[in-house]
This record gives C-alpha cells, sequence and structure tokens, in this order.
C-alpha cells in the first residue's frame, strides 16, 4: 500500500471513566471509500469529529496525507465534512455556500464563482447557484453539501450519517449517487453510519466499531461472510442467533446444542472446547426448505418445523417457522423461485442449515455475552 | 489535557471580555443604585448634613394616613385593573390564537399592536380629548339626549381604570397568545369528543396550560399600572391619589429624598411581593416566566 | 370554541361583536387624536370647524404656530432622537455581549446573573430613576468634596437619562437576542471552520447574518421605548426636555392642536418605520 490519506495510531479519547475511542489504529488507501459502522454511543462520532480537529484526542496520533495533525486547529486541516444535518448556511444562496470555503482562502471573487459554477454543474445541479437553500429538495441540498466541500479539494472527505434525515427512497437514491461521486472525483471518503445497509453497499472496507473498538476491518464480503466476532455477525446482515454449549468441535466445526437439546453445526471461529458456551448466527439464506425430507441436502441434518408466518417483501420475502423440538423461531429466506409462496401458517415443514454458512463463537472470548 | 494551555487562555479572556459590560451594566445602573437608595431611606436627618440611621422614614409613611391610603389604593386599583384586562384580554387573544388562522390572525394581532407603537402620552391625549367636559363623549351623550348638558368624564377612578386597562393590553394580549398557540387543538377536540362542554374545557384544559402565559401577563401589567405615571396623573387630575406622584413630589418638589427612597423602597416591596406571590401561586420560576416574552 | 367543534351561530355573532368593540376601545383615542390635528379651531375639542393643516405648518404670522415652527418642540424631538440613538447602540451592543455570554460561555454564578438581567424589568421605572439619581448624586458629591472634580453629566440631564432608558433595555435587548441565539445550529460554525473559515470569519459570516434580524429588531424596540419612556425620564430630566416630557409638561397646562399634529407625524413615522421593515421581512423571505 502507498502512503495512506489518513492513518490513525493507538488514537485515544476519553470522558470521564467513559472510554469513547480506545486506542484505535487503521489507515485508509488513497482515493477509496471506507465507512466505520457502528450502533449509536460507539465512538464513531467522536472519531470522526477528532480527525475533522472538533475534538482533540487524549492520545495517539492522526495523520492526513502523511502529515501528522496534533495540534493543527480545523480549519486548517486538508479534510471537509457532510454534516449530519448538512450545516448548509441559511443565510447564503446556493452559489455562496460553495464558494465560502473558497473566500475563506482569499481567492477573487470571479475564480470563486467559475470554481463554484463548474462544481455546481459535476453533481448535476447546474444553474442552481443563485438559489436559496430552502428552496432544494433533501437530494439537491445533500449535492451542495458535497459540492461545498469537494471544491476544496480536500485529501480526505468526511460524511456523518449523510443520509440519516431522508427517507428510504430518497436514501436508496442518494446511495447510489454518493458512490458514483466519489467514483468520479477519486477523493477518500470516510464515512460513518450505523446502517449496515449503506456501509456494505458503499465501501472499499469497512470497520465495525463497537465500545470505541474496531470489531472487524475488512472489505463487505468479509463482514457478511467472515464475521470475526458475534457482535459483527448480529450487526451486519440479518442473522438466527441460537445460544447453547458445544457438544463436539472438529477442525471446522462446532455442534451447538441448546438447552431443550436441539442441535445445529456452525463454521467454527476461534478456539471452542466442548461443554463451551457458545453462540451460531446463521444466516436466513443458509437454509433449504423442503415439505419433504428428501427434499433437502442429504449431508445436513434436517429439522422439522410449523410454519408461523408469510414475510412477503419481494426478492427479500422470508418465512417465519416453529422448530419443533426447541419451540426457537427462525427466519428462513425463501428461494426467489416463488416454490414456497402458498405456504399457509400451521402447515408441517423441514429445513437444514449449510454450516459453513453459519459461525459460532464461543461466549466470553470477546469479553460479550 | 483535552484544551491547550493557551486555548483555555484565550477562552478565560473571552469570558471576561463578555462579562464586563453586564456586571458594569447591573452593578452601576442597578445594584449599586438600589443599595443607595436604601441608604436613603434608612437615615434621618438631624442637622445641616448631619444624618443618623433610623426608621423615621417608614414611621412618617404609616403615622400618615395621607401616604399609606394612597399605598392602598395604589395597589388596589393595579389588582383590578390588573383582573379587568386579563378579562378582556382573554377572548382576543383566544380569537387570534386559536379561531383566525394565517393573515387574518396576523392582520389582527397587528392591529392589537399598532396603539403600542406611539407613546403613552399620546394615547392619553386622545382619551383626554374623548373624555374631557368639553370633548367628544360628553359632547354625544348630549346629542344622543343621555344628558341634558356635557358632564366631566375624566378626574374620575373609572376613568383612570380604563386608561389603565387600556395601556397594559397588549402587555397582557402577548403571553396570552404564545400560551395559548403552543396548546394543541387535539386537546381541545378530545376533551369534546370525552363530552366537556365549554365551560369544563374552559377549566380543565385551557387555563391549566395557559396559566404560564396568565402569570406573566398579570406580574407584567400589574408592575405597569402600580408604576404607572401619566396615566393616572393626566386622566385623574391633580387629586389622582397615585403613589409614584408622592416619590415624585417628595424627590423632585419637596427635595426630601430620604422619604422619597422610603416610598420608592415600599413600591419596590410591594412590586416584588406581587411578582413572587404569583410565581409561588402557580409554581413556576422567574427565568422560565420573564425569559418567555 | 376552535372552528373544528361546532361554534353556535349566536356565538359567532357574538365573537365578531366582541372583536369590533375591541378594536374600536382600540383605535378610538387614536382616531380622534388624528381628526382634531385638523380641526380649524384653537382647542382640541368639537365641533368641527372645517379642515386646516396650520397645526402642522402656520408660522406665527396667522396667530397659529404649527409643529413645524414650533422651537421648543422640534428640539425636543431631536432630544428624543439623541437619546433614542445611544440608548439603542447601548442596549443592542450591551445586550449582545450578554447573549454571548449567557448562551455561549459556562461559568459559576451563570444562573444568578442571568437571572439578574431579567431584574430591572420588574422594577418601576420610577424607581429605576430615582435610583439612579441619588446614585450619581452621591458619586458627583464624592467627585466634587474628595477629588475636586466637577462632573457636570452625573446632575440631571441627558446623560443620566440615556443611563437610566439603558438600565431596563438592555434587558429587552437581550432577550431578544438571546432568543434567536438559542436557535442558532452550532454545527453550523463547525461546518464554517472546517471549510477554513478562522474564529472571526466565523463570526463575521456567519454568526452576525444570522443575528441580523434579531440585531434589527432589538434597535429598532429599543428606539421606540426610548423615544415613548416617560416614566424613568422624569426623574432623571435636566433643562432640556425630550418630547415625552415637553408633552406631559403642555397637555398639564392645556392642550392644543399642536400636540394632536406632533402625535400625527409620530404615528406616521412609527407606520413608516413599521412598513419599511415588513417590506425587508418579506424580501428576505423567513431568513
Amino acid at each position: 500500500m502507498n502512503q495512506p490519506d489518513l492513518a490513525a495510531d493507538a488514537v485515544v479519547k476519553r470522558y470521564g471513566e467513559h472510554v469513547a475511542v480506545d486506542s484505535l489504529s487503521f489507515a485508509v488507501e488513497r482515493g477509496s471509500f471506507f465507512s466505520i459502522l457502528g450502533p449509536s454511543g460507539c465512538g464513531k462520532t467522536t472519531l470522526l469529529r477528532m480527525i475533522a480537529g472538533f475534538i482533540q484526542p487524549d492520545g495517539g496520533e492522526i495523520a492526513i496525507g502523511g502529515k501528522n495533525m496534533r495540534g493543527v486547529a480545523p480549519n486548517r486541516r486538508p479534510v471537509n465534512m457532510v454534516f449530519q444535518q448538512l450545516a448548509l448556511f441559511p443565510m447564503m444562496s446556493v452559489g455562496e455556500n460553495v464558494e465560502f470555503g473558497l473566500a475563506r482562502r482569499g481567492i477573487g471573487r470571479a475564480e470563486r464563482r467559475r470554481k463554484a459554477e463548474q462544481m455546481l454543474e459535476r453533481v448535476g445541479l447546474a444553474g442552481a447557484a443563485g438559489k436559496r437553500v430552502d428552496e432544494l429538495s433533501g437530494g439537491q441540498r445533500q449535492r451542495v453539501a458535497i459540492a461545498r466541500s469537494l471544491v476544496l479539494e480536500p485529501t480526505l472527505l468526511l460524511l456523518d450519517e449523510p443520509l440519516g434525515a431522508l427517507d428510504l427512497k430518497l436514501r436508496e437514491h442518494m446511495k447510489i449517487e454518493l458512490k458514483q461521486l466519489q467514483a468520479e472525483f477519486g477523493t477518500t471518503f470516510v464515512y460513518i453510519t450505523h446502517d449496515q445497509s449503506e456501509a456494505l453497499v458503499l465501501s472499499d472496507r469497512v470497520g465495525v466499531m463497537n465500545q470505541g473498538r474496531f470489531e472487524q476491518l475488512g472489505t463487505p464480503q468479509d463482514l457478511y461472510y467472515r464475521p470475526a466476532s458475534a457482535f459483527v455477525a448480529g450487526f451486519v446482515g440479518d442473522s438466527n442467533r441460537v445460544a447453547g454449549r458445544a457438544i463436539a468441535v472438529d477442525a471446522d466445526t462446532v455442534e451447538v446444542e441448546t438447552g431443550e437439546g436441539w442441535s445445529v453445526r456452525a463454521r467454527r471461529h476461534g478456539p471452542a472446547a466442548v461443554g463451551d458456551a457458545v453462540e451460531a448466527f446463521i444466516r436466513p439464506e443458509a437454509a433449504t426448505l423442503g415439505r419433504l425430507r428428501n427434499q433437502l441436502p442429504p449431508d445436513q441434518p434436517a429439522h422439522e418445523g410449523v410454519v408461523e408466518s408469510l414475510l412477503f417483501d419481494g426478492a427479500k420475502s422470508a418465512l417465519l417457522l416453529r422448530e419443533a423440538r426447541s419451540r426457537r423461531e427462525f427466519r428462513i429466506a425463501l428461494p426467489q423461485t416463488g416454490q414456497f409462496a402458498d405456504l399457509k401458517p400451521g402447515e408441517p415443514i423441514v429445513f437444514s442449515f449449510d454450516p459453513t454458512r453459519a459461525t459460532c463463537f464461543t461466549v466470553g472470548s470477546d469479553g460479550r455475552g | 489535557m483535552a484544551e491547550p494551555a493557551a486555548a483555555r487562555a484565550r477562552r478565560s479572556w473571552r469570558l471576561g471580555l463578555l462579562m464586563a459590560p453586564a456586571l458594569a451594566w447591573l452593578g452601576l445602573l442597578i445594584l449599586l443604585p438600589h443599595v443607595e437608595l436604601a441608604m436613603l431611606s434608612f437615615r434621618k436627618q438631624i442637622g445641616p448634613r448631619e444624618y443618623v440611621p433610623s426608621l423615621y422614614q417608614y414611621r412618617t409613611f404609616f403615622e400618615q394616613p395621607e401616604y399609606w391610603h394612597t399605598f392602598v389604593r395604589t395597589a388596589w386599583m393595579s389588582a383590578v385593573a390588573t383582573f379587568a384586562t386579563l378579562c378582556l384580554a382573554f377572548p382576543i387573544a383566544w380569537v387570534i390564537a386559536k379561531i383566525t388562522r394565517g393573515r387574518a390572525s396576523a392582520w389582527l394581532l397587528l392591529a392589537c399592536m399598532i396603539p403600542f407603537w406611539i407613546s403613552e402620552t399620546v394615547r392619553t391625549l386622545g382619551w383626554m380629548i374623548l373624555l374631557r367636559q368639553s370633548g367628544v363623549l360628553p359632547a354625544l351623550l348630549v346629542d344622543l339626549g343621555i344628558t341634558s348638558h356635557p358632564v366631566e368624564l375624566l378626574y374620575r377612578d373609572a376613568t383612570i381604570m380604563v386608561g389603565l386597562i387600556y395601556t397594559s393590553m397588549l402587555f397582557m394580549i402577548v403571553p396570552l397568545i404564545s400560551s395559548l398557540e403552543s396548546l394543541d387543538n387535539a386537546l381541545i377536540e378530545a376533551a369534546y369528543d370525552l363530552g366537556a362542554g365549554g365551560f369544563t374545557v374552559l377549566r380543565k384544559i385551557v387555563i391549566p396550560h395557559a396559566a404560564p402565559g396568565i402569570t406573566a401577563g398579570c406580574i407584567i401589567v400589574f408592575m405597569l399600572t402600580l408604576g404607572d405615571y401619566i396615566t393616572p396623573t393626566l386622566l385623574g387630575g391633580k387629586d389622582s391619589g397615585w403613589f409614584t406622584e408622592q416619590i415624585y413630589t417628595q424627590f423632585i418638589t419637596r427635595f426630601n429624598w430620604g422619604q422619597g427612597a422610603a416610598f420608592g423602597f415600599l413600591l419596590l416591596g410591594l412590586s416584588t411581593a406581587m411578582v413572587v406571590a404569583g410565581l409561588k401561586l402557580t409554581g413556576q420560576r422567574f427565568g422560565d416566566v420573564m425569559g418567555r416574552r | 370554541m376552535i372552528p373544528s367543534l361546532p361554534r353556535p351561530a349566536w356565538l359567532r355573532a357574538a365573537t365578531a361583536l366582541y372583536v369590533t368593540a375591541f378594536l374600536t376601545f382600540l383605535f378610538l383615542p387614536l382616531i380622534v387624536i388624528s381628526v382634531f390635528a385638523f380641526n380649524n379651531a384653537p382647542y382640541p375639542a368639537p365641533p368641527w370647524h372645517g379642515f386646516t393643516l396650520n397645526w402642522f405648518f402656520a408660522d406665527s404670522s396667522t396667530g397659529r404656530v404649527g409643529m413645524f415652527h414650533d422651537g421648543e418642540l422640534m428640539r425636543s424631538i431631536g432630544t428624543s432622537c439623541q437619546i433614542g440613538l445611544w440608548v439603542t447602540l447601548l442596549s443592542v451592543l450591551v445586550g449582545l455581549s450578554n447573549a454571548l455570554l449567557i448562551e455561549r460561555h459556562d461559568f459559576r454564578g451563570k444562573q444568578l446573573l442571568s437571572i439578574m438581567m431579567l431584574v430591572p424589568l420588574v422594577i418601576p421605572g420610577v424607581i429605576l430613576g430615582v435610583s439612579i439619581l441619588a446614585f450619581a448624586s452621591r458619586i458627583a458629591q464624592f467627585a466634587s468634596g474628595h477629588l475636586h472634580l466637577y462632573l457636570r453629566f452625573l446632575r440631571p440631564g441627558l446623560t443620566l437619562v440615556v443611563l437610566g432608558q439603558f438600565s431596563y433595555i438592555a434587558t429587552i435587548a437581550t432577550l431578544t437576542l438571546r432568543a434567536r441565539l438559542s436557535r442558532f445550529d452550532r454545527t453550523l460554525e463547525d461546518a464554517a471552520m472546517n471549510l477554513g473559515a478562522s474564529r472571526m470569519a466565523v463570526f463575521r459570516t456567519i454568526l452576525l447574518p444570522y443575528l441580523r434580524p434579531a440585531l434589527i429588531g432589538s434597535a429598532m424596540i429599543s428606539f421606540l421605548l426610548s423615544f415613548a419612556d416617560f416614566n424613568t425620564t422624569l426623574m432623571l430630566v435636566g433643562g432640556n426636555p425630550p418630547l415625552t416630557v415637553l408633552m406631559y409638561d403642555r397637555m398639564h397646562q392645556g392642550a392644543t392642536p399642536v400636540l394632536n399634529a406632533v402625535s400625527v407625524f409620530l404615528m406616521a413615522a412609527s407606520a413608516l418605520l413599521a412598513l419599511a421593515l415588513m417590506r425587508r421581512g418579506a424580501r428576505r423571505g423567513t431568513a
């Protein structure tokens, strides 16, 4: 990897007893889209504000574009930020918003205007310079906020949950637009969000953050298919969680038995011994459904259950069923062929899981239950 | 530490810079002058430039019926004027906040505010032209055959009362409107839906909700009428018997500052007592009520 | 009750009647003043003797002196304006400083100080006047007795009137500016800094434009309150009375229609000011 655009080395921030950011180190490659994904209160906003310079770290170093940022004021850093509520200046026109940063650099009026108009054109807002901010739609404002930052050609663009305030439909649309913008400009994006789908869709790499630390740092595929901790497995994507004890352990898999005596096999992550408390996370699409046992793969143990309800959601349709022995509820993805669309609540059904698409973690090994 | 020493120093320097005007204002124009007033009121002159600490000035107040009668009369009339203003202002505030919408509401509010853009002196001149013996209303009464000759409508307590209510109106309407506007119409609809009549809704829903606005309005109006000078002296004439007039007489006409200071403190005491009582009665904090305006 | 609930016809009629009566009550004195400003008679009283502009424009040649030729009156308007401008300047500056202090800083005793800032509103104006009069005279005595300084501005006069009015108008300016500042979105400042603005630039380009409506509003209120103040002014005034005090004195002596003319003039000025501000407000939208 060449010179990273952002490098954090053992960055710490404490608020009294509470450690908001706990000795965090990572690097973001030039031109990549990096997301920090975590639940609210995990420290991601604190981290972002430290990168922007609004908060001073208690320890560790942050380097941007190879330069150490210790003691550099927020207005002198080569980073710009798209704020959660966008923070467009309501007392200025769209054009003035985009020109704001250029004016602070002492760039002349004509040059400023030219650059701002060019930038607005690039984000698809040609001719909007004279408009007032409140005349724009949510998506247009978003683009103004991005244009306002990108016109300064920052080394790094920080985005603080910028899609949070939009409604669902627009959010989906802006996701795609953001990705295209990033590809077009080639600026390094650091994006924080609590929405796993945003992180998965947009990012080259994602850091999953919890209690001030990264649980896992990897590609979206890594997070989804090879979660490194129970937290990641639970937080990224849907999962059926099964807690129990390990009753058999081999090189690759663990067999988990629940209190009710029902058992399932899952890929082993980290060391585990027979008798350990473990939990398995099984993806909804890791299951095969059948009306008869011989419709299931022969090498997977079959389970019996009863249909609880059918959750129709187009391509994301799923089935809620209750396993006969443990009385547990499972969420199973329905095949897109529409094969089981006629199932009725109360109907008996058989199903099996692919152990390689379920992951088993030892409880307590990572400090959580 | 999170904040470098230089940044902290800059911060405290800024804090000091912002604090200075506030302290100068409150210290030099409010606090110390009142300390001086207190000192003036608690002493007695026993010779040229010779004073002793004494309650003499306050004793005089209680021993001279003329003084304390005026005081009680001022307080009583102010209370009546405040209550009357509340009763008259409430329906208008209701109409502006709840019945009319958009432009109509804005126009009505503007109409209520216009007279108060003009000084009290001017408005009082209007009432004098209306009410004095040679004025408009007495002439109208004669024309209508109600009285045989023009009657003097000035220099009566009722006239003072009308003037006080008029002068205070806006200061009641504005806090009432802001407290009524924040009342969710759905609450009224819900109460109505549950079988409450108009009067019950008023008593159980509207008044409890508007209590902060009512208190704020009453406090301000009572204070303003208590401290009023123009309306009582011009509409009430020479013997209006308003306490502020006594203070003026002692300070400016008789140059008896000690007595004037004592009167000032008595008025301030009454006004403060009413403010405190009003807040206690409705369980509110001073900052909330005043800051609301 | 509210429009969404059934309102009987009599209630609607009563409401309309009440609103009409109320507006009549509010505007009757103003209408009467305006009418008699144009009455061709030496006293502002009925009956109507015909229309004249004498009370505005007559020079002494007709035996009448219109307001624009009444030197004393014109001087007092000038005095009022002069006082008003000083009070406005002081109140808005101190109000801005106070608003920044209370809304943007934390320090010990902040609660107490913010309550103290409201106190001038609940002190009757007459008492503000006499207390400042007494205190100023104490300082003047001290200065002349011990320092042999004769501080003339501490005697009743314009300086004391300005200080007396400022002592409570500052509270109103503070409240107006605080209300606006408290709704300010602090991330706008973060955003400006993030875009490279220095602290001064943030103040100049973001905070001041944001506060502008409140600054204009509080300046206007301050000027109007100062212009209309009587109670505090009466106690502190020297030989050079502002308009309200002069009008009061003349009303005591028996009013002439010149006072009506001045009143009409003031109403027109206020209305023009209000109109100008409203047009401004409409042009700039809600910002």
